[in-house]
């Protein structure tokens, strides 16, 4: 049984209506996808800003409301966005570990709060449930009874992690969760992420610009561009001999010691509108492969060679 | 305790305090003083002045004790004053919170409605209020309180409005908790100290108005007293026998004076931008204290930084932000500073032109020499010359940098204005060529746009074309990529990159990235706790990294083409910049550390241009 499957979710922001006139068509943050991912996977979401990667990742935890589709959760159908239906499944790693944490909670409130009230655990089973999770992210149990002003991004985001886990979810998305974090400490939040998916059998859904720390812990990459996905493919093919020009892109913009200085692409090359989006392919304006009919259909995604999906006319 | 302190530390708040202490135990202990009933007429007496006998302060129109009267009168005012303040805040930030929660049409039905309130002027508001409940004390405390909840309403929903979109509100929705404790246990407590600031500024206020409504006569009834009926029954007697109006006029201003006084301290006690010396005006330029002697000049480089020291003084404690670094840069070179968030990197930077806030920063050692000349020994005017012209910054944010209200032409023709005399029309002719200088398609329309109506990229070329405005010969970019994707990165990188070239441009480019690094930087030096621990050509220290700590931060950065796999990872933290420990600040997240490590002052060896400040290198150097 796939840990989540979506299929058709879409996410239409709409524009306020003119005091005359008639009304106008909203944005399409996320054109209407389908994905499955297998209890255990880690799927990795990569995308440029605004892309629509965080309005799926808050539509997938019933923090938005989806304009259309349906979700599944462990064969369990979610209608609707109640957050607290959904936090018992599916729990939220926050990108700012620090103001993801209340200023004026200790720490023990604010890992209480999802055990009473998803759980509705007595005091007992709370505390021992929480120094469980607290030791296993390697957090000092004195730690609870301080305020999250006191602790360094990277402790923060071990908190954020561990009132996630509080929770027992089947499914985590991890949102940018180290890209706040210096280097150094990056590297210890996602190998205690790795370490965690196998103690507690989660699923992750891994959002992130860094391509290479995607790459690092995914088994499965989707790549979104302009609110749709573009291409998805396993980890360890999908930057190396990408299908959509897109992910070429990507993968040849990441800066990488050794190789030489270039931009590759047009420097004056610019996001579609989405107020005003572009009929056909959304990348064509910035594609060297685009012809007329990419610019006028939209392409679907298909197939190409082994377990990997591109929606492009003309796939590398 | 720490309030308390902060409290008493504005001189004006703690006299407001003592003031305010007096007339609140005079008026508690009142019952108990041997006075006389203030209600009690003796019209024989009537207008004694004050010192007469067994009238301290005089009587009054029916011969009454103005002093029994006053402290009486005192005890109403003051808890009419209280008790509306109260109330106002009650439901003003009831309704705040409410409305700045939800949102959406809420959000617009309620404020509208409160607009609406606010556009009648206060007293006519309140008039009306107390002609339709008829006159009264009680009812001048509902008109009061009314009056004022507009105030507290729109304040506290400007405060929701900012804390709702934070994510810890989205965590409590996700560990289950419902609106109504989202706004009782998340958003009042983070809200508390907002009302708390607007209830001891206005308490005063809303005594000053409560007396206006009983000078009108619409307030404490005959033969009760209040300070407001007080002063409006000695009106008419105002010039024979002004004691009776000048005496509750006075303990009006002191009540009034003293809860402004100590209303202003509590808001600036509980602000918590207040409390970090916001309020101190930072100086033109770092001050400059430098205990040690100047460092003889040597011709390296155009831009020329000698064992530079800046610290912070914050209280007694010292942060050692930057510790005897030493830089240079040629002209058409580029030098990368790589480090982790608290090195030292970006301090070290904004050194250079004296930006370094001050207080608390000060220069403590060093010299910054560009061209020869010493910068940290230049007059404010010198160094005003020199910033832009001479030496430029690029940063992070632009959406920060750039003035959010000015079109980026008007900013741009300001920075060529400030270092040249020309015309606006140059000015503007000049703009536009910067703009393409940088790539910036349909330049001519953009001259026209403001920042927010640019994407990110974009708005990076503008704060490229505004260093580049006044031809400087050195260019000093913190972080100017980080906030941005990966496409557009390559494009930023690649612009500075041919700018160098066709510019000669000195760069000194700080970054967390070493890719970036080795695609753009000719040298680099590595900083951790505010020293170089390594530098040297980029390929000699990214090929072989000679310092531990370089080599292992390169491992922990994973590399596109890896694959899946387990990252390198450094335990533990980097130390506090205020208590670093003696020897390597390294040592103690350091494999290879010895007793040796943790004792003394540590060199920076090497032939130039590498070194590295290790005992134990993994290369020699």
């Amino acid at each position: 049984m796939p840990a989540l499957k979506f299929t058709n979710l879409s996410k239409t922001f709409p524009r306020a209506k003119p005091l005359f006139g008639k009304a106008r068509a909203g944005v399409r943050a996320v054109r209407p996808m389908s994905l499955t991912v297998e209890t255990g996977e880690t799927l990795g979401i990569v995308g440029e800003s605004g892309c629509g990667k965080s309005t799926l990742a808050r539509m997938l935890v019933g923090l938005l409301e989806p304009s259309s589709g349906q979700i599944e959760i462990a064969g369990k159908a979610l209608d609707t966005a109640d957050p607290a239906a959904f936090g018992r499944l599916i729990q939220y790693v926050f990108q700012d570990p620090i103001s993801s944490l209340n200023p004026r909670k200790t720490i023990r409130q604010i890992m209480e709060t999802p055990l009473k009230q998803l759980h509705g655990m007595d005091r007992a089973e709370r505390s021992a449930r929480i120094g469980k999770i607290f030791a296993s992210v390697n957090l000092r149990k004195e730690f609870l009874d301080r305020y999250p002003h006191e602790f360094s991004g990277g402790q923060a985001q071990r908190i954020g992690i561990a009132r996630a886990l509080a929770a027992h979810p089947k499914i985590m998305v991890l949102d940018e969760p180290v890209s706040a974090l210096d280097v150094s400490i990056q590297a210890q939040v996602l190998n205690l992420l790795a370490d965690l998916k196998s103690k507690f059998d989660l699923t992750y859904l891994f959002i992130s610009h860094d391509l290479a720390v995607v790459e690092a812990v995914s088994n499965r990459v989707i790549v979104l561009y302009f609110g749709a996905v573009v291409e998805i493919g396993k980890a360890e093919d999908i930057f190396n001999s990408p299908k959509h020009p897109y992910t070429q892109l990507l993968a040849d913009s990441a800066p990488v010691v050794g190789r030489p200085l270039k931009a590759p692409e047009q420097k004056d090359s610019e996001l579609p509108d989405p107020l005003n989006p572009p009929k056909g392919c959304a990348f064509a304006g910035r594609c060297i492969y685009a012809s007329d009919l990419c610019r006028s259909t939209e392409p679907e995604l298909r197939v190409m060679g082994e377990n990997q999906l591109a929606a492009c006319h003309h796939p590398i | 305790m720490t309030f308390l302190r902060l409290l008493f530390r504005n001189r004006l708040a703690g006299l407001g305090a003592v003031i305010l202490g007096i007339i609140i135990i005079l008026v508690t202990i009142t019952p108990l003083l041997p006075l006389p009933d203030p209600n009690a007429t003796a019209t024989a007496n009537r207008f004694l002045r004050p010192f007469s006998e067994g009238h301290l302060l005089g009587t009054d129109h029916l011969g009454r004790d103005i002093l029994a009267r006053l402290l009486y009168g005192t005890r109403i005012s003051l808890a009419i004053g209280l008790v509306s303040a109260f109330f106002a805040a009650l439901f003003g930030s009831a309704i705040g919170i409410i409305a700045g929660y939800f949102g959406g049409r809420i959000d617009n039905v309620i404020m509208r409605l409160i607009d609406m309130l606010m556009a009648f002027p206060y007293i006519l508001l309140a008039l009306a209020i107390v002609a339709a409940l008829g006159p009264g004390l009680m009812n001048a405390l509902i008109a009061v309180a009314a009056v004022n909840v507009p105030f507290f309403a729109r304040n506290i929903r400007g405060i929701t409005v900012s804390l709702a979109g934070r994510e810890f509100i989205d965590a409590a929705r996700l560990a289950g908790l419902g609106h109504t404790r989202i706004i009782l246990s998340e958003l009042l407590p983070n809200v508390l100290p907002v009302i708390v600031i607007g209830i001891s500024t206005t308490v005063g206020w809303m005594i000053l108005e409560t007396a206006g409504l009983s000078f009108l006569g619409l307030g404490s009834q005959p033969p009760n007293a209040d300070l407001g009926s007080m002063l409006g029954e000695a009106r008419a007697a105002l010039i024979t026998a002004p004691h009776t109006s000048i005496i509750p006029g006075i303990m009006i201003f002191l009540i009034v004076m003293s809860i402004n006084l100590l209303g202003d301290g509590v808001r600036d006690a509980l602000d918590p931008r207040l409390k970090s010396g916001a309020l101190t005006r930072p100086r033109a330029t770092t001050r400059v204290d430098r205990k040690g002697p100047v460092p003889q000049a040597d011709q390296k480089g155009l831009l020329n930084i000698q064992s530079l020291e800046t610290q912070f003084h914050v209280g007694p404690r010292i942060y050692r932000a930057v510790n005897e670094v030493s830089l240079h840069v040629s002209a058409g070179e580029c030098l990368g500073i790589i480090g982790e968030s608290g090195s030292g990197k970006s301090v070290t930077a904004l050194s250079v032109m004296g930006l370094v806030a001050s207080p608390p920063g000060v220069i403590t050692g060093g010299a910054v020499r560009y061209d020869g000349e010493d910068l940290l020994d230049a007059s404010y005017e010198r160094l005003r010359q020199k910033r832009g012209n001479n030496v430029a910054y690029i940063f992070q944010d632009p959406l920060a940098t750039l003035h959010p209200l000015y079109k980026i032409g008007d900013q741009l023709v300001e920075a060529i204005q400030s270092h040249n005399n020309t015309s606006t029309k140059e000015a503007r002719t000049k703009a536009l060529e910067l703009l393409k200088s940088v790539r910036i398609p349909n330049a001519p329309e953009r001259l026209d746009n403001y920042p927010h109506e640019m994407s990110g990229g974009m708005r990076q070329r503008v704060g490229i074309a505004m260093a580049l405005a006044n031809d400087p010969e050195v260019i000093i970019a913190d972080e100017p990529t980080t906030a941005l994707d990966v496409t557009v990165q390559a494009q930023i990188l690649t612009l500075l990159d041919d700018l160098r070239r066709e510019r000669g441009l000195a760069i000194i480019f700080i970054t967390h990235d070493f890719g970036v690094v080795a695609q753009l930087c000719d040298r680099v030096a590595v900083m951790y706790a505010g020293r170089i621990v390594e530098e040297g050509q980029t390929k000699a220290v990214l090929d072989a990294p000679a310092h531990p700590y370089t080599k292992r931060l390169i491992a922990c950065v994973p590399e596109l083409g890896g694959g899946r796999r387990e990252l390198a990872a450094i335990p533990g933290l980097p130390p506090v910049v205020d208590r670093l420990p003696e020897g390597c600040a390294f040592a103690a997240r350091c494999d290879k550390a010895q007793d040796a490590c943790h004792r003394g002052y540590i060199p920076l060896n090497g032939h130039a241009p590498r070194a590295v400040r290790c005992l134990f290198p993994e290369e020699v150097v």
